[in-house]
C-alpha cells in the first residue's frame, strides 16, 4: 500500500468520510463501485418475486401495500444506480451487466415465490435480513452511499410491519393459512441463512476493512437471528433446523448453511435467475425506443 | 340499484382495474424514476377506486372488498378501454392514459356539482389528485406526440371508451388472477 | 439531464440536498422529484434544480492569522483576571484605609 493509500486508510477506519470528487485508492474506488451496483442489482431483481403478487393481493389495502413497497424497491435501486453513475459507472452499462450475467446480486431474489405464504415471509424476514445490513452502511465512509442509506432504512421500516401484518393475519386466520405461512418460511430458511455472506473475519473483509460496512457477516447473521427467531417462535411457527438455539453466552448455534449453494446461487444458477434476467432483458428492449425518445435528445 | 349508485360503480370499476392495469408496469417501466412515479398513479387509482365502493356501499351494503373482489367478471362496469393488458407497449399505455384522464377529468367536473355532499366532497378531493395525473399524462403527451406509434395507439383506443357492458376475455382472465388468493381459502381475512 | 433535488422536512427548515433524478426536461423532473421525494408527504417543499447550476466550492485561503472576526480570537481569561484583581486590591485597601 501506497503512503497515501495508508493515509486515506486510517482516515475511513478512524470515521472519516469522502465525497466522489476526492482522491479514493484504486482498490477502494472499485471494491465500492461492485458492491453498491450487486445493492442495486439486488433492488431490481427483488421487484420481480414481488411484483407477481401485486396482481393477486387479496385485499384492497394490501394491494396498495404491497405495490407501495414494490415502488419503493424499484426507487431504492434509482438512489443506488446514482451513486454508482456518479462514481463513472452509467445506469445502463450496469443493466446492460447485470442482464448479461457480469455482475451479481444477492441470492434471495434467486428463488421463486409459490404463495401468499411466500409475500409475508419475505416482508418480514428477508427485508428484516436486509435491513441489518442496511443499518451496517449508515457510516458507509463513502458519504453519498451513507446519505442514501438513511432514506432506504426508513423507507424499509414500513416494509417489515407490512409483512408482520400479512404474516399475523394468517396467523390467527384458518389452519390453511397457518399452513402457509409454515411452509413458505420452510422453503426460505436457508436461503436467509446464507443471505449475510460466509462468515469471514472482519478484518479480513475488504468491505469492513475499508469501513464500507461497519459490520462483519457473523455478526449481521447473529444480529438477525437474535432479533427475529424468538418473532418467529411466538407466533408458534418453527424453523426447519434442529440444531437452532441461543447459548447461554448470547451466541446462536445453527447448522452451517450451505456455502456451495451460496456460491451456486449468486453465480447465476439459482432457480429462477435465468428467467428473471430474461424478463429483464425482455422488457428493457421493448422499452429502449422510450428511452431513445425521451432521453437521447437531451444528452 | 339507483342511477346513482350506477355510476358510482361504473367509475369505481373503471379506476380499479386502470389502476390493476397500469400497476403492472411497476418494476419493468422505461425509467426507473418513471417507474416510481406511474406506481403511484397506479396506486392513487386503486385507492380512489376504494373511496367510490365504500359510497356505494352505503346503499348496496357488501364492503369495498366484497364489491372490488367477489363479483363476477360479467358484473363490472369498467369501459372496455381499462380491461385490456397493455403491457409492454408504453406507447399504447399512455396513450390510454391521455384520453382516460381527458375523459375523467369531464366526469370528475360533473360529480363535483353532485347534490349529494358526499359525493361531491369525494369527487373534490379525487381531482385534487387527479391534477397530478393529468399533468403527467400531458408531459408524456408532448413528449411522444410526433411518433406515429403513439398517434395510431390513441385511434385504436379512443372508440374503446365508451364501450361498456360486454366483458371481455381478457377482463375474465385479469379477474381470475386478482381473485386467486382471495378465493382459495374461503371466507378468511388476509 | 441530472438534476439535484433539495428538500426542505418541515417548514421553517433549511433546504438540504437529498439526491438526484434523470429527466429529459423540467417538467419530468419536477414530476420524477416530487414522487421519489414527496409521495408519502414526507416532504413540505423541494427544490429541483439542473445539476450544471450548482457550483461546489470546496476550497478556502485562510494563510494569515484572521481570528480577529472569529470568537477564538478573543480569549479574555486572563485580562478579565487582572481587572476583577485589581478592583478587589482597591476595595482592600478601601476597607484597612476605613478601618484605620
Amino acid at each position: 500500500m501506497t503512503p497515501r493509500e495508508q493515509e486515506f486508510l486510517e482516515y475511513v477506519q478512524s470515521g472519516g468520510q469522502v465525497e466522489t470528487d476526492d482522491w479514493l485508492p484504486e482498490d477502494y474506488r472499485a471494491k465500492l463501485i461492485k458492491f453498491i451496483e450487486m445493492h442495486g442489482n439486488s433492488e431490481l431483481m427483488g421487484v420481480l418475486p414481488e411484483r407477481e403478487w401485486i396482481l393477486r393481493a387479496p385485499t384492497l389495502q394490501r394491494k396498495l401495500a404491497l405495490t407501495a413497497k414494490v415502488q419503493d424497491e424499484v426507487g431504492h435501486s434509482q438512489l443506488i444506480y446514482r451513486v454508482v453513475e456518479d462514481l463513472g459507472k452509467p445506469r445502463e452499462q450496469c443493466l446492460d451487466d447485470l442482464i448479461a450475467g457480469k455482475s451479481k446480486f444477492h441470492n434471495v431474489f434467486h428463488y421463486p415465490t409459490k404463495t401468499w405464504g411466500d409475500v409475508g415471509v419475505i416482508a418480514w424476514l428477508v427485508d428484516a435480513a436486509a435491513i441489518i445490513s442496511q443499518k451496517a452502511l449508515l457510516k458507509c465512509s463513502y458519504a453519498p452511499y451513507a446519505r442514501i442509506m438513511k432514506k432506504i432504512c426508513w423507507e424499509e421500516s414500513f416494509h417489515i410491519l407490512h409483512g408482520r401484518d400479512v404474516i399475523l393475519t394468517m396467523m390467527l386466520g384458518t389452519d390453511e393459512q397457518r399452513d402457509l405461512v409454515q411452509e413458505a418460511l420452510d422453503r426460505w430458511w436457508g436461503p436467509l441463512m446464507q443471505f449475510h455472506g460466509n462468515p469471514i473475519a472482519r478484518e479480513e473483509d475488504p468491505m469492513y476493512v475499508w469501513r464500507i460496512k461497519s459490520q462483519g457477516n457473523e455478526e449481521a447473521r447473529q444480529q438477525f437471528l437474535d432479533g427475529y427467531v424468538p418473532q418467529i417462535w411466538e407466533l408458534g411457527l418453527t424453523v426447519p433446523d434442529p440444531k437452532l438455539r441461543k447459548r447461554d453466552d448470547g451466541v446462536w448455534e445453527y447448522t452451517e448453511p450451505d456455502w456451495a449453494e451460496l456460491k451456486h446461487v449468486v453465480t447465476g444458477h439459482g432457480p429462477k435467475t435465468a428467467e428473471r434476467l430474461e424478463l429483464r432483458r425482455a422488457t428493457r428492449e421493448e422499452t429502449a425506443w422510450v428511452r431513445r425518445a425521451v432521453l437521447a435528445e437531451a444528452a | 340499484m339507483t342511477d346513482q349508485v350506477q355510476k358510482i360503480l361504473q367509475i369505481a370499476d373503471d379506476e380499479l382495474i386502470l389502476g390493476w392495469r397500469n400497476s403492472e408496469w411497476t418494476g419493468i417501466a422505461p425509467m426507473l424514476e418513471e417507474d416510481v412515479a406511474f406506481s403511484s398513479i397506479a396506486q392513487n387509482e386503486i385507492g380512489h377506486a376504494r373511496a367510490w365502493y365504500e359510497l356505494a356501499a352505503r346503499e348496496l351494503g357488501p364492503t369495498a372488498n366484497e364489491l372490488a373482489f367477489d363479483r363476477r367478471p360479467d358484473e363490472y362496469r369498467c369501459s372496455r378501454l381499462v380491461e385490456l393488458r397493455l403491457v409492454p407497449d408504453w406507447a399504447a399505455t399512455i396513450a390510454r392514459h391521455h384520453l382516460y384522464e381527458t375523459a375523467d377529468e369531464e366526469r370528475i367536473a360533473a360529480l363535483k356539482q353532485s347534490d349529494d355532499t358526499e359525493i361531491a366532497g369525494l369527487a373534490a378531493k379525487i381531482d385534487r389528485e387527479e391534477a397530478y395525473h393529468r399533468m403527467h399524462a400531458q408531459m408524456w403527451f408532448e413528449r411522444l406526440q410526433d411518433e406515429p406509434r403513439f398517434q395510431e395507439a390513441l385511434d385504436e383506443l379512443r372508440p374503446l371508451l365508451d364501450v361498456r357492458g360486454e366483458p371481455t376475455s381478457e377482463l375474465a382472465e385479469l379477474w381470475e388472477e386478482m381473485t386467486m388468493v382471495r378465493r382459495s381459502v374461503a371466507g378468511a381475512t388476509w | 439531464m441530472i438534476y439535484e433535488v433539495f428538500r426542505q422536512e418541515r417548514k421553517g427548515q433549511a433546504f438540504a440536498h437529498a439526491g438526484s433524478v434523470e429527466a429529459p426536461n423540467e417538467a419530468f423532473a419536477e414530476a420524477y422529484a416530487r414522487e421519489q421525494y414527496g409521495r408519502r408527504g414526507e416532504s413540505a417543499a423541494l427544490w429541483v434544480v439542473p445539476r450544471e447550476a450548482v457550483h461546489e466550492i470546496d476550497d478556502f485561503a485562510d494563510e494569515l492569522q484572521k481570528n480577529y472576526h472569529r470568537v477564538d480570537g478573543y480569549p479574555l481569561k486572563e485580562k478579565l483576571g487582572k481587572a476583577r484583581e485589581r478592583v478587589s486590591a482597591k476595595n482592600a485597601d478601601a476597607f484597612s484605609a476605613g478601618a484605620g
